[in-house]
């Protein structure tokens, strides 16, 4: 949680620039891109023969989790003062809005079931097909940070690109758990 | 053209030199705690310039603080975020500097920018300044007519518009070089010729009494108060008397998203963002609530008449 008491700490004493609500907003956001780029790219780095950190998959997600809750409250106390009509109207009239806010949604259920006794009442497939939708809610927040910028600039287009390759990489295995194994070279046949 | 005073200001209600040289003390106390290095080389290349009070400063707002003016800036040339320019723009050197007048003008020259500052009038002009991402200041800006050049290079009757343009340096100005520059170089921009005569408009080269900073625009700009402030170009190096609309960089970049005209207005909204509200610079920090945004900036008593029988919502 340190970045997030960091920025709240120079937020207070006037040291995040001359825009500090946006300042933060924007911290906040990309440390939560951040966290869910990282938990996606646990199950690679395992499989590619890296180190294996899937204990601590579950406290990144959340970290990811309360990043984004941090941000969302940034946005929707400090930037709107809770003008709950304009959100409402933001949410509807604003795709980059729209999409954050679906990725927010989803990330809430992950978050909540985030636990022993959620994954043991649930059942594991349950949860891990749940769970799945982590894979949503990373693309969408990708994209929410590409539709609010005003030029390309080079950092959502990385972000944007990390999480397409960690997606890319699970549909790779997928397919390739698809086709029937060990199918070697098929012998010729011979001519009828 | 009647041009009528807003009836806001009172010479008194405008911020004392005093203190304003504050930021005196604020770079000191910076240094003290070993926060120079962090925080962009305020004022280095500052020297005085002092401006006539004007009229037509359009204030009783409280300026924005000059640590803000000159550390919060959007000249993509230094970079796309906030800090770029006041961290990257210290390599640009503007002397000596001239400005190309051309076009459809009956005495087109170069202009020594240090000629135009001595042959003019220095006026203070307190204006606010809305971006079109939704947050504005409030600045004492040092400058003069942008109508007293153009009178003094006698338009031709067929000049309808004026183009602007931005220095191209890429040795002094980092994100004109490498891979992915974020827009098309030269800066270009525009004004209607009415729009451009227009007593408000004028070509800063100084703000709170000092000569303009490099992120700021040195060693001059356009200020047009009553539009989004991408249209106050930076860093210039030539104007040109048009017949037909010249081409500008965010309406080249994104036509749907940026218009010629780009007059503030809350009724007519960013496709992507709404332009009802906007947050003041240098107010209130992290607790700073939204302001309602003023048609043209508020100075639609002095420029509504330029738009007449304009459809304000196709024009934007």
């Amino acid at each position: 949680m340190l970045p997030a008491v960091w920025y709240f700490y120079l937020g207070v004493t006037d040291q995040l620039g001359a825009d500090p609500q946006n300042t933060l907003e924007r911290l906040l956001g990309l440390w939560a891109l951040r966290f869910l780029v990282l938990a996606l790219a646990i199950t690679p780095l395992r499989r590619l023969g890296g180190p294996n950190l899937v204990r601590y998959r579950r406290a990144v997600g959340l970290l990811a989790f309360y990043y984004a809750a941090l941000h969302l409250t940034v946005y929707l106390v400090l930037d709107k003062g809770l003008d709950l009509p304009t959100v409402w109207a933001d949410i509807v009239k604003r795709p980059y809005i729209t999409v954050g806010m679906l990725a927010f949604t989803i990330l809430v259920p992950l978050a909540v079931t985030s636990n022993g006794p959620m994954i043991r009442r649930l059942g594991a497939p349950a949860w891990q097909r749940l769970h799945r939708l982590v894979y949503v809610a990373a693309a969408a927040a990708a994209l929410h940070f590409v539709m609010l910028v005003k030029v390309w600039t080079a950092e959502p287009l990385i972000y944007a690109g990390l999480v397409a390759i960690l997606l890319l990489f699970r549909l790779g295995v997928r397919l390739r758990k698809r086709r029937p194994r060990n199918r070697g070279p098929q012998p010729a046949r011979a001519g009828t | 053209m009647l041009i009528r005073r807003p009836s806001d200001i009172a010479p008194s209600e405008i911020t004392p030199r005093g203190l304003y040289l504050r930021r005196r003390e604020f770079l000191a106390g910076a240094a003290s705690v070993g926060l120079a290095g962090a925080l962009p080389a305020v004022g280095a290349d500052a020297a005085p310039l002092p401006g006539a009070k004007s009229p037509l400063s359009t204030t009783d707002e409280a300026l924005t603080p000059l640590r803000d003016v000159t550390s919060y800036n959007n000249f993509y040339e230094f970079g796309t975020d906030k800090v770029d320019p006041a961290r990257n723009a210290h390599s640009l050197t503007t002397r000596p500097w001239k400005v190309k007048v051309d076009g459809l003008v009956a005495k087109p020259g170069d202009y020594d920018v240090d000629d135009l500052i001595k042959s003019a009038q220095l006026e203070e002009r307190i204006y606010r300044m809305r971006c079109v991402e939704g947050w504005s200041m409030v600045i004492p800006w040092v400058g003069f007519p942008l109508a007293e050049v153009l009178r003094r290079v006698e338009p031709q009757g067929s000049a309808r518009y004026v183009a602007f343009e931005t220095l191209v340096r890429p040795a002094e100005m980092p994100a004109q070089r490498g891979l992915l520059q974020p827009l098309p170089w030269p800066y270009v921009e525009g004004l209607r010729l009415d729009e451009a005569m227009h007593p408000l408009t004028i070509l800063a080269v100084g703000l709170y009494g000092e000569t303009l900073l490099n992120q700021n625009g040195a060693p001059t700009r356009l200020v047009v108060p009553w539009k989004y402030g991408f249209k106050s170009i930076k860093s210039i190096v030539r104007i040109r008397l048009t017949e037909t609309e010249p081409p500008i960089t965010w309406k080249q970049q994104n036509p749907r998203e940026y218009g010629f005209y780009s007059n503030v207005n809350p009724a007519v909204d960013h496709p992507r963002w709404s332009q009802a509200t906007e947050r003041r610079m240098g107010e209130g920090g992290l607790l700073v609530r939204r302001r309602p945004t003023l048609l043209f900036n508020g100075y639609g008593e002095q420029v509504a008449s330029l738009y007449a029988g304009m459809d304000l919502r196709a024009n934007y």
